[in-house]
Order: C-alpha cells, then structure tokens, then sequence
C-alpha cells in the first residue's frame, strides 16, 4: 500500500528510536493531541519500545471521548420520538445518564451507522415523512463533511434534515490543558488529520505564548517515532517551534476548500468538553442563517442537562494529568463491556486503548 | 425447476400453516431439490446409523444482505456448520435445514437459495435428512433465516481438543484472514464501495480430513474464526490453556485490497469475520509438512504459520507488530464499530 507500508516499515522506525535514545538525556512529557495517535502507539507496541525516558501523554482528541452527555441524552431523546438518527460508529456505544445509542435502538429507535453524512441526506430525502438527524461530532477533521451535508440539503430543498453539532476546536482544547495547575506537558504531537484541514498557522501564538514545541505528527509507526524524535531534539536544544513531520499531507495553510465550507455554515462558539468542562470559543456552532438545520432548536431540546458520573475521572485522563490504569474503576466498575465514560467505549479513548492493547497487561 | 408451474411468486403465511401449501412447498422445491433415502420417509424426523464417535454442531444464519458477493446465505448455511463439526476432527454426514422466512420473499429468491444448499451439500458430503419451514408476518423476520445442524463420525485418529495444546505448538490459518466480513461489509447499506472483494464462503472438511488421515493426534485442536474473527477465536482459546499465544502482525495472510478496505474502513482484520478458513494448533515438528500439504489443496493454498504456544503470558494472546512493538489481542466486545476519522 503506498504511502502506508513505507510508514510501517521496521528498520526505519528502529533507527528513529535509537536516535531517540541516542540524544535523549532527562524525562520529557510528551502529549499527542489525537486519539488517532494514542491508538497507533498502543497497537503498533511503540510505548514499549520508547525509551523510559520518554513519556507519553495522551491527549483529548478523541471526538466521542469529550462528547459531552447531554449531547448523547439529546440524540437518544430524537431517538425515542421517532427520529431517524444518524451517527458515526464508535458514538452509539458511548453510555448517555441512561443509556447509550445503542441501548436506544434496541428499544425500537431507528438508529443508522454512517460513515458519511452525506449519506445521512440521502435517507431524509429517501424519508421524506420522517424527520433524519445526523449526529455531528468530531474535531476540525469531520466539520467539512457535515457542513457539506447541509449545503446539499439546502441545495436540493430538503426540509426534513438537520444535525446536532457537538464540534470541537484542537488549539483552545491545548490551551486549556497548558493552563490546568497540575498539566506538566513539555511538548505536543499536533494531529496531522485536523492539521490537513486547518493547517497549522493557529499553532505559532500557542508555541510562542507557552514556550511548547508543537511537532504536526502522522499516525503510522514512522510518523510517531519520528515526531517524537523531533519533539525531544526541541526539548533538548531548548527551541519552542511548530514543526511539521506530516508534510506529505498537511500544507501550511491546511485545505482551503474544506476551510471555505466550514466557515459558510458553521461559526465559532463556545464548547462544553466532557469531563473538562466548558472552554471559551472552542467549537463550532451553526451560523444564524442555517438555524432550520440545527436540531437543537428544530426538536427544542438545547435545555437538556444532566450531570456527568462522579466515579469516572475522564476529565483528568483526557487532560493527562492521570493515566487509564490509575483511576480507580478501570478494568473493575469499568470495562469495555460496561463503560462509566466515553474514554472506555472508543477505539481512540485512553482507557479502551490500555484496556485492550497495553503492555501493562501483558504480565498481569 | 420451472417456476411458473409453482403458481405462486412469494412466499405467504399459507406456507407456513401446516396445510396444503406447506406441503405443495415441500414436495415441489425441498423434496424434489434435495431426495435421499431418509428425507423420502417424508417422516417428522430422520433414522439415521453412525457406528463410531459423533460430533454435533448447529448453527443459524441471520446475514444481511441475503444474498452477496462469492455466495448467499443458503451455501453459507452449509459450509458454516459443515466445517464446525469438521473442526471437531469428525466428518460431516448429515445436516437438518430448518428455514424461518418472513412473507413476501421472493420464490425465485428462496429457489437460489434452496439451489445453493443442494450444491453445497452435494460439494461437502452431506444428505440433508430433515428439515422445517415456518413463515412469519413481514417485518418479523429479514428475509430468511436458516438453522442447520450437523452430524458426523469423528475421524478415527483424531483427538481434537484444547488441553492436549502444548507450548511450542504451531498456529497455522489456511489461507486469507478477513475476506468474507469484508465482502459482506462493502454490500451493506450506506457502505457500499467498489470492490472486487469476494466471500470465500467454502467447506473445509475433505482438507481438514485429510490432515486428520496424515498427521492424526498430532493435530491438538482446529477452530473456525467466523464471528470475532480471528482475535476472539485465539483468545477464547488462550483463556481455556495454561499457556500463552503469540503471533505475528507480518505474517498474517491478508489479501491487498482487504487490507485496504478494512484501513479506509477503520477496522481490525484480525476481527473481521471469516468464512471458509480455520486455525490449526499443531505439532511444532509436522508444521512445516502440514504446511506444504495444505498447500497443495486448492482450500490450503495460502495457508501459513502465525505464531506458536508459549508458555509466556498464560491467557493471553500477544500479537508482535511489524514495526517489533508487542500489543494484547482482546475478544472483540461487541460488534466492531467504524471509528469516526
């Protein structure tokens, strides 16, 4: 597979290790921002292989992680009042106060699995008498997607189509984290897929405002060791830059097509971040003249809230200030087959990650 | 068989009932399809002779779409509970086929159907001797379902079973991993892709018999790994021996434009469901030899080793990454779930 095994390859991801452990000289936090990353560390055994040395953090950026539950109470209530609801894969497991997506639609509600929302306009005008929701989360990386959704429902007049937005922004997600008391993050691991669209000039103010070196980082094996290799040369040399490893795919000023798509229908807001709490301007949310397919207000459901579950310390993890395996729950009250938080249900989230890869296990 | 002289298109209530129409059902497209000796008794069950050990094994069929690339559900309906009992070292005799189908099928769908388990049957060796037919109201059912339950003599050399695994055995997987989920996966709705990815939905049991005929005992268990896939399979098996499994991400047989699909697709291969492939625990000294052999049988030509027992984390199953990282395989938890990007 081109552009993917040569990312895979042994020897060149053994030598960027060795020149890790070859320049490395103290322990130096390192976050990756995507779950994307955390996963391809832990299936591909790379946090074993790094020198102690190295620590890996990981970091908020999976979308169904920090999915606040109210959204997931939201999208069940659409649910149970015979909305066809449309989501992402990895969203429907997630436990809402209740119970999650899936739960839902065991109960008798009409639950799609997507992989494009595009598909989602299809089933509304295959549908016309039933109202279609496509549940819109997700970083910068699926926004031009879900708001292309809407331009094709609006082009072609369909009424019976609107998304529940739960967009979250990567840069005001670092800030918080850097300015959290207890964060001791030394660099990041910027996420190459939401890099591919934004671009990464957002990037300098942070580097330069917190002295972090920010490496834009692939997600195969190579990718990893190598924007770890470039993280730890910063550090060592005491440089706070943006670097970009993922140059084959990520341009400077990201994809101006998709840019152009996301900042026509979607306008930033404020963001409530499971666990974290709300962050200032850290989402998009539908611009005033898109309000017909915003399904908060279309179903009147943007006043439902409910509190998140005291025994899950997603908050902590998602900012890294604790790993999975010191919570408390984790492999006990809290499994892949019976979630307290988001974390444990997605392929990307920390815990599921340690719970179903890590070395940690292996022994135990 | 000329459908027109059926003088029905669908499949209705009435061929469920009982009455007359189950019976012009049974004798028009299930009796005429499939005559032997002990289905002819036209009896409410079948008497049958097996003079050794029996292996049993049943199975339902519920897969959506019916019908899909390399197959349908009846050929699936076949080979699925014809290699499970051959993976219990037996050789698969009988089957009982029992449908439940949802009103308004298609006639000419349910006759392809009925078609392929004939061909299937005749393929692997096996008479079906009994059967069912019930029909439920639309919206109770997805088409068809089928339920077939095999009987076989156990192989007189073999000793299938999961405490005669030793460390230092070899796992051997006959040929590509991940085919058949994947082929079903890119007809499904909302996912269709342009593939050529074809379910390899076959018998294994004249291969797994032969192997059984060489090597015997020396053959400690087979396993099939359709649902769960080849995760869940290696590591409900891990949790039943005082050993540990290992295995090697590099040396799983993966065909290329699977591995493409489950990449653009978010999923793991190795939990991806199979269809006409089993797993061999085996003597590390016959390995290389049952290798060659199943190499040279058309049902074995990809077939190779991915890893051994070891006596290293007992209960858990290690697959070494191509890159030399180590990660536990877990069973699949639920059904695998496309991440979002």
């Amino acid at each position: 597979m081109k552009y993917l095994s040569e990312y895979r390859n042994l020897e060149a991801t053994q030598s960027y290790l060795k020149l890790i452990e070859g320049s490395i000289t103290r322990p130096w936090n390192i976050m990756e921002i995507c779950g994307g990353q955390t996963h391809g560390l832990v299936k591909n055994g790379i946090l074993e292989l790094l020198p102690d040395k190295v620590r890996m953090i990981h970091g908020p950026g999976c979308p169904v992680c920090v999915t606040p539950l109210n959204l997931i109470d939201k999208a069940i209530e659409l649910l149970e009042n015979d909305v066809i609801v449309c989501s992402f894969g990895d969203m429907i497991r997630v436990p809402g106060s209740k119970k999650s997506l899936m739960e839902a639609k065991a109960s008798g509600g009409d639950l799609r699995i997507l992989y494009s929302p595009l598909e989602a306009v299809n089933i509304a005008k295959n549908n016309p008498d039933k109202e279609v929701v496509f549940f819109a989360v997700g970083f910068e990386t699926t926004a031009p997607a879900n708001a292309l959704s809407v331009l094709h429902a609006q082009k072609e007049n369909i009424k019976n189509y609107s998304i529940l937005v739960s967009h979250v922004l990567v840069p005001p997600a670092m800030e918080a984290i850097l300015d959290d008391e207890f964060s001791n993050i030394d660099a990041f691991l910027g996420a190459g897929h939401v890099c591919a669209i934004m671009g990464f000039q957002e990037y300098y103010p942070l580097a330069e405002k917190y002295k972090i070196p920010i490496i834009i980082t692939g997600f195969e094996s190579l990718d990893l060791v190598q924007g770890i290799y470039m993280a730890v040369q910063q550090l060592e040399k005491g440089f706070h830059k943006v670097e970009n490893q993922y140059a084959r795919i990520v341009k400077e000023e990201g994809n101006k097509a998709a840019l152009k798509v996301i900042h026509q229908i979607f306008e930033v807001g404020d963001r409530e971040w499971r666990g974290i709490g709300v962050i200032p301007s850290s989402g998009y949310r539908l611009r005033k003249e898109f309000k017909d397919f915003d399904a908060e207000l279309k179903f009147g459901i943007n006043n439902i809230v409910v509190p998140e579950n005291s025994d899950c310390i997603a908050g902590e993890i998602l900012k890294g200030i604790k790993k999975p395996f010191e919570c408390s729950q984790f492999g006990k009250k809290c499994t892949p087959f019976k979630p307290l938080g988001a974390p444990m249900v997605s392929s990307e989230g920390a815990c599921a990650a340690y719970y179903h890869f890590s070395n940690n296990l292996i022994s135990s | 068989m000329d459908l027109s002289e059926l003088g029905f298109d669908t499949i209705n209530l009435g061929h469920g009932s009982g009455g007359l129409m189950t019976r012009e059902l049974l004798d028009k497209i299930i009796f005429r399809t499939f005559s032997n000796p002990f289905l002819d008794q036209k009896h409410d069950g079948a008497i049958l002779r097996i003079d050794n050990k029996i292996a049993i094994s049943t199975d339902s069929f519920v897969i959506s779409p019916i019908f899909f690339k390399g197959g349908n559900i009846g050929e699936l309906a076949v080979n699925g509970t014809v290699n499970d009992v051959a993976m219990c070292g037996a050789i698969p005799k009988y089957l009982s086929l029992a449908f439940i189908v949802e009103e308004g099928l298609k006639i000419e769908e349910f006759v392809d159907i009925v078609n392929s388990i004939k061909i299937a049957a005749d393929e692997s060796g096996v008479l079906i001797v009994t059967g069912d037919t019930k029909v439920v109201e639309r919206g109770k059912g997805d088409k068809i379902f089928i339920n077939t339950t095999g009987f076989g003599e156990v192989h007189p050399k073999a000793n299938i079973s999961t405490e005669n695994i030793l460390a230092g055995d070899k796992i051997i997987v006959n040929g590509f991993i991940a085919q058949h989920g994947m082929a079903i996966m890119s007809q499904r709705e909302g996912l269709e892709f342009e593939s050529t990815i074809v379910s390899d939905t076959t018998n294994v049991n004249f291969l797994t018999n032969k192997l059984l005929d060489k090597f015997g005992d020396k053959i400690h268990l087979f396993r099939d790994p359709t649902r769960g896939g080849v995760a869940s399979v290696l590591s409900e098996i891990a949790i039943d021996i005082d050993n540990g499994i290992t295995i090697f991400e590099d040396k799983l047989p993966l065909e290329k434009q699977v591995a493409a699909a489950c990449e653009i697709l978010g999923l793991d291969p190795l939990y991806v469901a199979n269809e006409g492939v089993f797993i061999a625990i085996v003597e590390a000294d016959v390995a290389d030899e049952m290798i060659s052999m199943m190499n040279d049988d058309e049902k074995g030509r990809n077939a190779v080793c991915i890893g051994e027992i070891t006596e290293d984390h007992p209960n858990k199953v290690v697959m070494h990454s191509s890159i030399g990282g180590k990660r536990i395989v877990t069973p699949l938890i639920g059904e695998q779930l496309p991440r979002i990007c």
